[in-house]
């Protein structure tokens, strides 16, 4: 039990220094969701009904790419605000192409173009907010809350508050449909969560977000091009949430500036329980991955016991609160006992 | 006040003791297993001026935090004030009994006037009042004009120089009506013409009878302001001598603990080519006119003052800045450093003297730290990071250099001083460097460790490295290099063979 | 020369730039020199420059807060119940409700920050959700029309009869002018206004003078709270409704208006009369796009633009100026 808590509240994961294990770590993680998961089935009868499953496989995607749209980032030392704004964006963009190319006929071809293009802006939104953080040295936190007023009052003139719907029904199929009784938005995830751990964990620019995340002038010192690996952390922020974007295209067969808003917090609650330093240098994706399923699947009991929309903001805000400050007692607690005992 | 009667005074002083200000008697700390220190004792009369020397870790800011109430001592301490004994030191209690320190770091706030950082005090104490700008512009004044010196009491301390913080600090400092002063290491950064002026200040506020602990291992410079040094050592006290007689040789001794008795590099006839060469470089505001060479298997050291613009002349040599003029030739090719890519690219490693901050990737983990550098190096045939070709050459690097680690995934930081410098060294020697600039590298490492590093350093120059040794422990350079270049203000104005001169020569004509 | 006046460069270039706004508004259209629209950009502003000024004594001490404008909706809420919970009540009684629950939410920010070392933008952004979810689901989103009447009456402070109608001042604009007095004596007038500034400015210099930092936390976020307590009220008073998601998204605006004039993130510097020229550049220019004909959609994308723009072109004399500090603060570090 010690270790499953001390996992689950470690401020720094990824560090072997800090007592618990990698798999450890996981361990404990998928243990809070075991038992979660066995609580829920037997205070909300319903919750264990493959209808559940089906729609958590569903709601889970559009927020872990989020997720991971925030976790480079994170692990840079910095904030990327501006994402679900982007996501929405790079939405727009892809139904903008969807409808020159002929609306609800357009065809394979089309939609790859759109695809592309959203992808191009989603980077090119990460771009410019990179090189502004990289080489002028602005705070991330202003740079992506710039970008996210920009974004969102770009995104609403174009679309003047409204929806913009109607798209061919492959679209549909891909938002929706399943692939080998797996759910498509599902398998693009796990896709992409392979994508940031092999980018993270086996490539010189991840190695470089690790290091530049814990003192970038020292990193630069040993000779890494860190104005470069920066400008990189938003261009795959970036590029992530436009994949959101399409993501959310296809499961709601629609496009509208706003949607996902109050993803922003959760997307931080779930780096966090998933023990990513809110200093950046630490954290790793499978973690954060398991603590976005726990939340979706805290969510989807809410849901199934009837609970508001809006009381799940407020439970995960306190949540968020909850988890850094048993965090601090924790740490404190930890070095009082480390100095006794010596 | 003129010199001459500074001089009768403390002469008057020797002959009828000045009256105690403060003893410490049994002072002992300990932080978590660390005893950082052991019965320490320690006592100054008022006006006078006392060095306290050492080396860094060997307690000298905890004996200052103790004596200023940030730590509270060991059950069994005493401490007396004016001959009274006190009891609950704590800042506040610290500060109203007119004890100040002037830490390193100032503690200034950059993006207020100097009048009000100064005068700050006033916005201090208990009850919220009113701010009295007129009134602090006044005190600032009135103290800078007590100390001799001027300052635009308008301008924002962040468009000062490191001298004038240093300046401001100091009658902040005296606004609280201090009656012990506390410089720690106020010299380090000041040049000589500075370092003069804030000599003449503390002789001016020893005259007023205040007291004042200057914090330095560099003797010559407080010889003739101090009447007594005293020297910690590894948290316990050496003793407390008169400044009379001190030679910086005896300190180092007493310093370190070691005699150095062991000899100089013996002299070499330099018959290979060099390998880098540097011809009149300038960087407006940093150096001027800098030409020297290095040769295969030579140690040259260079020294002075930090200040004197050594760091910023290997910063250019490392290509983190660009000269305005010269040329750097290395192996018969003129270099354009664009960055520190190109110089590591063109064979050129740099040990910063900034171990905790610039050095290493401090919470990160020893193997990262390592390989930093040669990334390039561990990829496979698709271009991803091989862990198993990490894993090897971390290995390698550790076991070359006997670097005492636990696991190679702990963070640097919980390493001792000396093992982390093996792993700065590691991260460099893995890029295969023909030119190792050292600045400082000594600096927080234990002094039996440092013989350690002086091996390695060694090795490399016999094994054909060019080595470039910056440091501003004279007796370092002259026990450790082939041939000594002197920086003061920004040029090379002495060369040295420390075969063919005795160190204290050598030490007169840098310290005069 | 200007700086005597407590001109800066920024609050230069922003009343350079609010001039030229200024004069091509007024040669391009008929409405926009007019006493009527001057007022009106004055009493509308007025809320937000009540937002600007508790904001920036929180950046200025070195925090950031998001969560003010929610905030101010629960004020609103929580006081106006409250009000006729106990049958209307009176001015001095809002007042007093809206600037002690403002306090209180602000403490509980502070609190968090201070006492467990959390980030502050991860605390607000956590106390935002809260908050607002909370709001949203007690009230069930539904608003409050039927105000007391002294609130809902329209306080009309100054009114001029001109040819193309009534110019009015009206009390938010009072209101307004007592917190940013309140808020300069406070920033530049009190000594432990003098102390947020050297928290903010350098945090451990000011814990080693003995300034309590705790306090300071309290204060500034405190200090903001209640702004936004008042904030909020007035903004019940002007519309005449409480709309639980009325200022839902103000918090961005403001902060970039506030970060326009010259505040800097992390602490130190800002100053009052940017704050303030930072705010109006963004109500001028709203004001004139939509005398202009030109789409409401189009305006936060327009003023989107000029924050990013503006953040970094000043973000290069300061990124500059960083890099440079870093470098002594590393030479000095070092030995």
């Amino acid at each position: 039990m010690n270790s499953l808590v001390s996992t689950f509240l470690n401020p720094k994961g990824g560090k072997s220094a800090s007592g618990a294990s990698p798999l450890g770590e996981i361990g404990g993680l998928l243990a809070v969701l075991a038992a979660l998961v066995i609580g829920l089935s037997l205070t909300a009868p319903h919750f264990l009904s493959a209808a559940t499953f089906t729609s958590i496989a569903f709601q889970l995607p559009e927020l872990g790419l989020l997720t991971l749209a925030m976790l480079i980032p994170l692990l840079s030392g910095g904030l990327n605000l501006a994402i679900t704004f982007s996501a929405n964006l790079s939405g727009l963009v892809l139904a903008w192409v969807l409808k020159a190319g002929g609306g609800a006929d357009a065809g394979l071809l089309v939609f790859l173009v759109g695809v592309m293009a959203a992808i191009a802006v989603g980077a090119l939104i990460g771009l410019v907010m990179g090189l502004v953080v990289a080489y002028i040295g602005a705070h991330p936190i202003l740079v992506s809350l710039a970008m996210m007023i920009f974004l969102r009052g770009l995104g609403e003139f174009i679309t003047r508050g409204g929806d913009v719907a109607g798209f061919p029904p492959y679209v549909v199929a891909l938002g929706q449909g399943t692939l080998l009784g797996i759910p498509v938005p599902l398998i693009i995830l796990i896709a992409a969560i392979l994508l940031w751990m092999l980018i993270l964990n086996r490539t010189r620019l991840g190695f470089s977000i690790y290091m530049l995340g814990s003192n970038l002038e020292a990193t630069r010192y040993s000779g890494v091009n860190t104005g470069r690996a920066l400008t990189m952390v938003y261009v795959l922020s970036g590029i992530m949430c436009s994949i959101a974007g399409i993501v959310m295209l296809a499961r709601f067969n629609s496009v509208r500036v706003g949607h996902g808003e109050s993803y922003v917090l959760i997307t931080v609650l779930a780096c966090f329980l998933g023990r990513v330093d809110p200093f950046g240098g630490f954290g790793r994706v499978v973690p954060v991955a398991i603590s976005l399923v726990i939340l979706q699947v805290i969510g989807s009991g809410l849901n199934l016991l009837g609970t508001n929309q809006h009381l799940a903001t407020a439970l995960w805000g306190a949540t968020l609160i909850l988890v850094m400050v048993i965090r601090a007692l924790w740490s404190r607690l930890r070095l009082d006992f480390l100095f006794r005992r010596r | 006040m003129s010199p001459q009667r500074m001089e009768t005074a403390r002469v008057d002083a020797l002959a009828a003791p000045l009256p105690e200000l403060l003893r410490l008697e049994h002072v002992s700390k300990r932080f978590g297993g660390v005893q950082a220190l052991d019965d320490v004792a320690f006592d100054i009369r008022q006006g006078e001026v006392v060095c306290l020397a050492g080396e860094n870790g060997c307690g000298k800011s905890t004996l200052i935090k103790v004596i200023s109430g940030v730590h509270p001592p060991e059950p069994g301490a005493t401490i007396f004030f004016d001959g009274r004994p006190v009891h609950d030191l704590s800042p506040a209690r610290a500060r109203s009994l007119g004890i100040q320190v002037i830490w390193q770091d100032l503690a200034l706030f950059p993006e207020m006037s100097v009048a009000e950082n100064i005068a700050f005090e006033r916005n201090l104490g208990g009850r919220p009042h009113l701010v009295h700008y007129d009134a602090m512009r006044k005190e600032a004044a009135r103290i800078l004009e007590r100390l001799g010196v001027r300052i635009d009491l308008d301008k924002h301390v962040r468009e000062l120089s490191i001298a004038q913080r240093q300046l401001v600090a100091i009658a902040r400092a005296l606004v609280a009506d201090a009656r012990l002063v506390f410089m720690d290491e106020p010299t380090a950064s000041l040049s000589r013409a500075e370092t003069e002026a804030l000599l003449a200040i503390v002789r001016r506020l020893s005259g007023e009878g205040i007291s004042v602990v200057f914090v330095s291992h560099r003797l010559a410079e407080v010889l003739d302001v101090a009447s007594r040094v005293t020297v910690l050592r590894d948290g316990r006290l050496v003793g407390t001598f008169p400044a009379a007689g001190m030679t910086q040789a005896k300190l180092t001794e007493l310093m370190t603990g070691r005699t150095f008795d062991h000899s100089v590099r013996p002299p070499a006839e330099m018959t290979t080519p060099p390998v880098i060469g540097v011809e009149a470089l300038s960087r407006a505001g940093e150096y001027e006119d800098i030409s020297f060479e290095v040769h295969a298997g030579e140690i040259l050291g260079l020294t002075g003052r930090l200040g004197a613009g050594r760091t910023e002349l290997a910063l250019t040599l490392f290509g983190m800045t660009q000269p305005d003029s010269g040329r750097i030739v290395m192996n018969g090719r003129e270099l354009q450093l664009r960055s520190n890519r190109d110089a590591i690219d063109a064979g050129i490693a740099y040990v910063s003297e900034d171990r905790l901050s610039l050095g290493l990737v401090q919470p990160q983990s020893i193997a990262s730290n390592t390989t930093v550098a040669v990334l390039d190096r561990l990829v496979d045939r698709l271009g991803l990071l091989s862990p198993s070709r990490h894993r090897v050459l971390v290995d390698e690097w550790i076991g070359r250099l006997k670097v005492k680690i636990g696991h190679a995934n702990d963070p640097v930081s919980t390493l001792s001083g000396g093992n982390q410098q093996r792993i700065v060294l590691a991260k460099w020697l893995a890029t295969g460097p023909k030119f190792l600039i050292l600045d400082c590298p000594t600096v927080g490492v234990d002094v039996g460790a440092r013989a350690g590093i002086f091996e390695i350093v060694s090795e490399l120059a016999k094994a054909g490295m060019a080595i470039l040794l910056i440091s501003d422990e004279i007796p370092e350079v002259y026990f450790n290099a082939d041939r000594i270049l002197h920086m003061r203000d920004g040029r090379i104005v002495e060369s040295f063979v420390p075969s063919q001169t005795t160190i204290e020569r050598m030490e007169r004509a840098i310290h005069a | 020369m200007l700086e005597r006046f407590g001109i800066g460069k920024t609050e230069g270039w922003l009343l350079l730039v609010i001039a030229l706004i200024c004069l091509f508004l007024s040669l391009t259209t008929d409405t926009f020199a007019t006493l009527v629209n001057i007022c009106d950009i004055l009493n509308y502003s007025s809320v937000n420059i009540i937002f600007a000024a508790g904001l920036l004594v929180v950046l200025v001490a070195g925090g950031i807060d998001i969560s003010f404008a929610v905030g101010a909706s629960v004020v609103q809420y929580l006081a106006v119940s409250l009000l006729i919970w106990m049958g209307g009540g009176n001015w001095a009684l809002g007042f007093a409700l809206a600037i002690v629950i403002g306090f209180g939410l602000g403490a509980l920010n502070a609190a968090l920050i201070y006492h467990f070392r959390i980030i502050s933008i991860i605390v607000t952004i956590a106390t935002f959700n809260l908050f607002f979810g909370l709001l949203m689901f007690f009230t069930s989103g539904v608003s409050i029309y039927d105000l007391p009447d002294w609130l809902s009456r329209r306080v009309i402070l100054f009114e001029h009869e001109t040819s193309v109608g009534w110019a009015e001042i009206t009390l938010p604009v009072l209101v307004m002018a007592v917190v940013v007095f309140a808020t300069w004596l406070l920033l530049r007038r009190l000594t432990v206004g003098r102390q947020l500034f050297a928290m903010g400015d350098n945090t451990e210099g000011a814990r080693r003078l003995g300034i309590n930092l705790g306090a300071m936390h309290y204060l500034a976020y405190g200090w903001l709270g209640g702004c936004a307590g008042l904030a909020g009220l007035m903004q019940a008073h002007y519309a005449q409704e409480v709309v639980p998601n009325a200022l839902y998204g103000r918090e961005l605006e403001v902060l970039a208006a506030v970060v326009l004039g010259g505040a800097r993130l992390g602490g130190g510097r800002g100053t009052l009369l940017g704050a303030i020229l930072g705010l109006m550049l963004i109500s001028i220019t709203q004001n004139g796009l939509n005398l202009l004909g030109i789409s409401p959609y189009a305006f936060r994308m327009i003023v989107g633009f000029i924050i990013l723009v503006a953040i970094s072109l000043s973000g290069e004399r300061m990124g500059l100026l960083s890099i440079g500090r870093r470098h002594v603060k590393a030479a000095g570090a070092s030995r």
